[in-house]
């Protein structure tokens, strides 16, 4: 009797069971559908066609010629794709510089002194502006005799002495890698205090009472723990560096010898139609990013594994 | 005696603390600041006085309403609105329901499909542009909202990262729960989990909705017909033509693409700074 019962039972039992795995493979297929489409529509299928049209010389209209590596050498050779190059290596600095000033201010902020929300909403709030926005801002900033030349002639400097910010050849990259860490700051700055905070909070009270100072703390306690996501931020900013595009955009369009590869590769693609070049351009800026990543996932493995490795060394001593 | 001289060496440090502090904010507000001073001067004002003097007049709206007639904002904030709404609904909406399925199920190419994700995120999106012109052309989809729409709802790898956490601290026990209740797996996700991930949905339409309403680029391409199609990015970019010296309309045209995002800022702080440290950890 009881065994008759638990055949039935285990009969329903796989019903049920066969009827939940076919609803589990259409809830999958349909959930999936739409975002799987649009990521192959917009995303692998464009960067496909880029890799093919990058062996042709061709506009977006009219018939087009087969050229191999042609448009790869043009890269490499063109004056203003080099200088683009060159400019990248600019805003890498920038980058690095932009890192260590988010790191100072999350160390700051992080020990939540007063006023610190006011200040962290201050120093983050550029980054939620329109990038068009920030291009004119600055824009008006760094005009000659406009704000910033005001600001230097509070301290007496006169007008004349100063240079012009946007069009002296020699400095206006870094003005504009000022006004790029000015937008992105705030950014970095906001991971680095969600990384922060999450360090143990007994390790500063054991360090105080071995009489660990602000730096001591900083060096031995908070950067090997957040040391992962700064490198991470510093491998990133590799592929962020050729990426820039709308503040130089902007602020001088690309004009005396600011044209970053971004800027330059949507000038030879849309108003020069050169879309074979501006493909090639593209593919060696992803081949570069996919190098920069796979750096930074081995770097992330390794630190993982050494970290561990450390603390499996605590515990046994602990023991 | 040693106790005072930690007491000193706090001060000093608190006070070094502070300088910083205060010159980074300084740095961070006066281009702001200026902004605003400009935007309330008449043009005489503009012309004849410094960039440090403040306006006579702090209730002199004339600019802003220069600014919003010359670059057709009205129609700019209309579009942008539609468009967000569609975005944001879609986007999250398609990033949970990802974001379900890849947590809750498993089957062959899961891993696939994460990492695919993973590496779209890679790559930049002024850097496909060009082919993906081709394609919005060749599917009739230049120049009209829905098709940058459509091109806007692709999911994001922060969306579906935050989803997924999310997800991950609700115990599956509550879902096999419903099921033995005879609810299905469409009412697990749309009854039981979508009102809990109320809190990751507003996190995530905060950080797409900044995107969106700042992005220019694809805006500017697809959206071409700029009487029609303008957005609030590119209607403050077209200050760059006949106006490109007349800040005191610039500065305004600015500032009031600025508003909807402080409020925003103002009101959301907290599910920003969560979102951006969520979004960021890791795999």
């Amino acid at each position: 009797m009881s065994a008759k019962r638990n055949v039935k039972d285990v009969k329903l039992i796989r019903r049920i069971w066969a009827n939940m795995n076919v609803q589990k493979t259409i809830i999958t297929i349909t959930f999936l559908f739409v975002p799987l489409l649009l990521l192959i529509l917009f995303t692998y299928l464009p960067f496909f066609k880029m890799v093919e049209f990058s062996f042709y010389d061709m506009g977006y209209i009219g018939t087009r010629k087969w050229v191999g590596l042609d448009n790869y050498i043009e890269v490499f050779t063109r004056e203003d794709c080099l200088n683009s190059l060159k400019l990248s290596g600019y805003y890498l600095l920038g980058s690095i510089v932009q890192i260590a000033i988010a790191l100072l201010f999350a160390t700051i902020l992080s020990f939540k002194p007063k006023g610190s929300s006011f200040f962290r909403a201050a120093l983050y709030f550029p980054s939620l502006i329109c990038g068009i926005a920030v291009g004119f801002i600055f824009k008006y900033f760094y005009t000659h005799g406009f704000v910033f030349d005001s600001i230097i002639q509070l301290f007496g400097v006169p007008l004349d002495s100063i240079p012009f910010w946007l069009r002296d050849t020699k400095i206006n990259n870094w003005v504009l890698v000022a006004s790029s860490i000015w937008r992105y700051m705030g950014q970095s700055m906001v991971l680095f205090i969600g990384a922060i905070v999450s360090v143990d909070k007994t390790q500063y009270d054991a360090a105080a009472i071995d009489g660990a100072n602000a730096w001591h703390r900083f060096r031995y306690i908070i950067l090997p723990s957040i040391r992962t996501i700064v490198v991470l931020n510093m491998i990133l900013s590799v592929s962020g560096a050729l990426a820039v595009f709308e503040i130089p955009y902007v602020i001088t369009n690309g004009g005396f010898g600011t044209s970053t590869y971004f800027v330059l590769m949507d000038k030879l693609a849309h108003l020069n139609q050169k879309v074979g070049l501006a493909s090639a351009m593209a593919v060696i800026l992803l081949v570069l990013i996919l190098i920069v990543s796979a750096v930074q996932k081995i770097a992330e493995k390794r630190m993982v594994n050494s970290y561990s490795i450390v603390s499996s060394k605590k515990r046994r001593r602990n023991k | 005696m040693k106790i005072r001289h930690i007491s000193i060496g706090r001060v000093i440090a608190k006070t070094v603390q502070y300088a910083f502090l205060i010159i980074g904010t300084f740095s961070s507000l006066i281009p702001i600041v200026s902004c605003i001073t400009t935007a309330f001067k008449s043009d005489a004002e503009y012309y004849n006085t410094s960039v440090m003097t403040l306006p006579d007049n702090w209730f002199n709206f004339e600019n802003f309403k220069v600014a919003w007639q010359e670059a057709n904002m009205g129609r700019a904030f209309l579009n942008t609105f539609i468009i967000l709404a569609f975005v944001l609904i879609g986007n999250t909406m398609l990033s949970a329901m990802l974001a379900y399925v890849l947590n809750r199920f498993k089957f062959k190419g899961n891993t696939l499909i994460r990492n695919l994700f993973m590496v779209a995120a890679l790559i930049p999106g002024i850097a496909t542009q060009v082919t993906v012109y081709q394609i919005m052309s060749s599917l009739h989809l230049v120049n009209t909202m829905y098709g940058y729409i459509f091109l806007m709802l692709g999911t994001d790898i922060i969306a579906i990262y935050i989803f997924i956490q999310f997800f991950e601290n609700i115990p599956a026990s509550l879902d096999e729960a419903a099921i033995l209740d005879g609810c299905n797996y469409f009412g697990v996700f749309f009854r039981i989990l979508l009102p809990l991930l109320k809190p990751a949905i507003v996190t995530c339409a905060i950080l797409k909705g900044v995107s969106t309403y700042n992005e220019y680029y694809m805006a500017n391409l697809y959206l071409q017909d700029k009487s029609l199609y303008q957005v609030v990015s590119t209607s403050l970019y077209t200050f760059t033509g006949p106006m490109g010296n007349q800040y005191n309309y610039i500065c305004a045209g600015v500032l009031i693409t600025m508003i909807p995002i402080v409020v925003i800022f103002i009101l959301c702080q907290r599910y920003i700074y969560v979102g951006l440290t969520q979004g960021a950890v890791k795999e």
